[in-house]
């Protein structure tokens, strides 16, 4: 479980670091909708060139980016051999039943290019912010709607809440862990049903304390005056600077980029 | 306004508890004081702190914190910020992903400004001397710094009363050391009122004033060196005497000559020394 590289933050003060978080929330959303506007390979050129620039400016290498593909690698080759094989024209090789067309060699690229760079574009986002800064951000963007019912202040505390037991409850389930294994249970072996079945005696005791801690939690919390968001303050503010208007325009770039390479080639 | 948390005539009752949980309590906490309650297992010692800042309102009887009446609801929230609350489990009451948004999670809830916030998190940081852990994820700290971690969230709300419910039962004895000395400088330096809700004797005898609780009534009520004296009288509820108090007694049942009050070791050495 620790081994997932895609969206783990990656301390630092680049300028990418040091954009507000909403900047880069609306970037990333910018970048996953021009990626569906391109419709051939040379209008990659800007997202690429994008990616590649920001990857300068974050000192976060494309390498190190790509990387984080590992886990996806199966849905990638998936997606490109569907392509491949399901896709009719001209056929350029056959395997018994199957076929290989030009058009589908074409478009499984195509769309394996697409979601790299859809892949590469969002971890660039979580690789940069921390989980609390991405928060107040999705808590701030979302709080103009909160008007028509989005509980935007309350998704807001879910997420900072996990992620506060996110550790808290790792360790206590290595600890319970520890504690059945020295009464002999056995977690590694068996097959699948045998090894779910073990894994019940660490669920049972982790749900009843998490219960028991939410309790306690919420009783904390009304203690020191929680009544949700409303008059609520924030000690950090969220302030734009030029910096943010420079990614903007940067972006402006990207978007002009590719729907030229759309509409007008 | 008196300054002070009163009790008057308190019952309460837990929803489909078929016992009273608390019965009859009257007491007065006093501004400026050091309280500490003690009491076995079960005794209503965390329902009567519940019970000081609104969590719990009484079944009967009242509960007013500077004559403001915890049954009014327009008066829960002036209540909570005046009497802050530190409970056991430093890992339960912890809300943020980083030490100085802990901090200011009480202001930020009561609407203060951002600046006056960020000074007052500093202020109650350097409290409680973990300025140098702001920046860091709580879930990193020791015991000890994680409850110095939650006084410090409640500090920054400015209350006048603390009330922590055994705040050191599940730290290590250099964790809790840490918690009591702070708790000590609370009392002494910043002034703040402090009730103390403990098993441990050692604590409770640094108190000016010691509460002890048996089957949700007060039972003694006075200063550490009146309760402690009555040794038989603590053990017949199922609590324990300082050492060195437990010790004192069972030179003087052996017809040695020592004083039946002893709390400290120093007080102890006092005494033995003239008979050697
Ligand atoms: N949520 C609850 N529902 C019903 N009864 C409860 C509840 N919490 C506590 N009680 C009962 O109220 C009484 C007082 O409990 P309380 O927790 O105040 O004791 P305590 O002195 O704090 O004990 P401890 O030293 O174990 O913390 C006990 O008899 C307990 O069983
Ligand atoms: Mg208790």
């Amino acid at each position: 479980m620790r081994e997932i590289t895609i969206g783990q933050y990656i301390p630092g003060n680049s300028a990418i670091h040091r954009l507000d978080p909403r900047t880069k929330i609306l970037i990333t959303f910018a970048f996953m909708i021009l990626l569906f506007v391109i419709d051939d390979f040379t209008g990659y050129v800007f997202p690429v060139a994008f990616i590649i620039a920001a990857s300068i400016l974050s000192g976060i290498s494309v390498r190190y980016m790509v990387r984080g593909l590992r886990p996806l690698l199966v849905i990638i080759l998936l997606t490109f051999i569907l392509n491949l094989f399901l896709i009719k024209g001209r056929v350029i090789y056959e395997i018994g039943p199957l076929s290989i067309t030009y058009e589908g060699l074409y478009q499984g690229t195509f769309m394996v290019l697409r979601l790299v760079l859809l892949i590469v574009g969002t971890s660039l986002l979580t690789l940069t912010t921390s989980p609390i800064t991405l928060t107040d951000g999705i808590e701030s963007l979302l709080k103009p709607f909160s008007k028509i019912g989005v509980p935007a202040h309350e998704l807001a505390m879910m997420m900072t809440i996990a992620l506060r037991f996110i550790p808290t409850l790792m360790e206590e389930t290595d600890k319970i862990m520890k504690a059945q294994m020295a009464r002999g249970a056995d977690f590694s072996s068996g097959n699948i049903i045998k090894r779910a079945k073990s894994v019940v005696p660490i669920l049972v005791p982790l749900f009843i304390s998490a219960f028991r801690r939410a309790d306690e939690l919420a009783m904390a919390m009304e203690s020191r005056c929680y009544r949700g968001g409303e008059n609520r303050t924030r000690m950090k503010k969220l302030q734009m600077t030029w910096e943010d208007l420079a990614a903007f325009i940067a972006t402006g770039v990207l978007a002009a980029g590719c729907l030229a390479s759309r509409f007008l080639w | 306004m008196a300054a002070e948390i009163v009790a008057e005539g308190v019952c309460y009752q837990y929803p489909q508890a078929a016992d009273m949980a608390l019965k009859d309590i009257n007491l007065r906490i006093r501004k400026g004081e050091f309280v500490a309650i003690i009491g076995p297992n079960g005794s209503g010692k965390s329902t009567l702190a519940k019970l000081f800042n609104g969590l719990f309102v009484p079944t009967k009887g009242k509960v007013t914190v500077d004559g403001l009446d915890t049954r009014d609801r327009n008066n829960i929230w002036k209540i909570r910020q005046k009497a802050g609350m530190v409970f056991q489990n430093p890992d339960n009451q912890i809300v943020a992903t980083m030490v100085e948004e802990d901090v200011a999670f009480g202001p930020e809830n009561l609407g203060v400004p951002p600046e006056e916030i960020r000074k007052r998190v500093y202020e109650a940081l350097e409290i409680v001397e973990l300025t140098e852990f702001a920046q860091k994820p709580p879930h990193l700290l020791s015991g000890g710094q994680k409850q110095r971690v939650a006084i410090a969230g409640v500090i920054a709300m400015r209350p006048d009363y603390i009330i922590l419910d055994e705040p050191t039962a599940m730290l290590d004895p250099v964790g809790r050391k840490e918690v009591i000395n702070t708790v000590k400088r609370l009392n002494k330096e910043e002034g703040k009122t402090i009730v103390l809700i403990t098993h441990f004797m050692e604590e409770a005898v640094q108190a000016d004033r010691v509460i002890v609780m048996d089957k949700g009534r007060v039972v003694m009520m006075g200063t550490p060196r009146e309760i402690f004296s009555q040794v038989e009288e603590l053990k017949a509820i199922g609590l324990d005497v300082p050492q060195v108090t437990e010790l004192a007694h069972r030179l003087r049942r052996w017809g040695l000559k020592v004083r039946g009050d002893i709390l400290t070791i120093d007080e102890m050495v006092e005494c033995l020394c003239p008979l050697l």
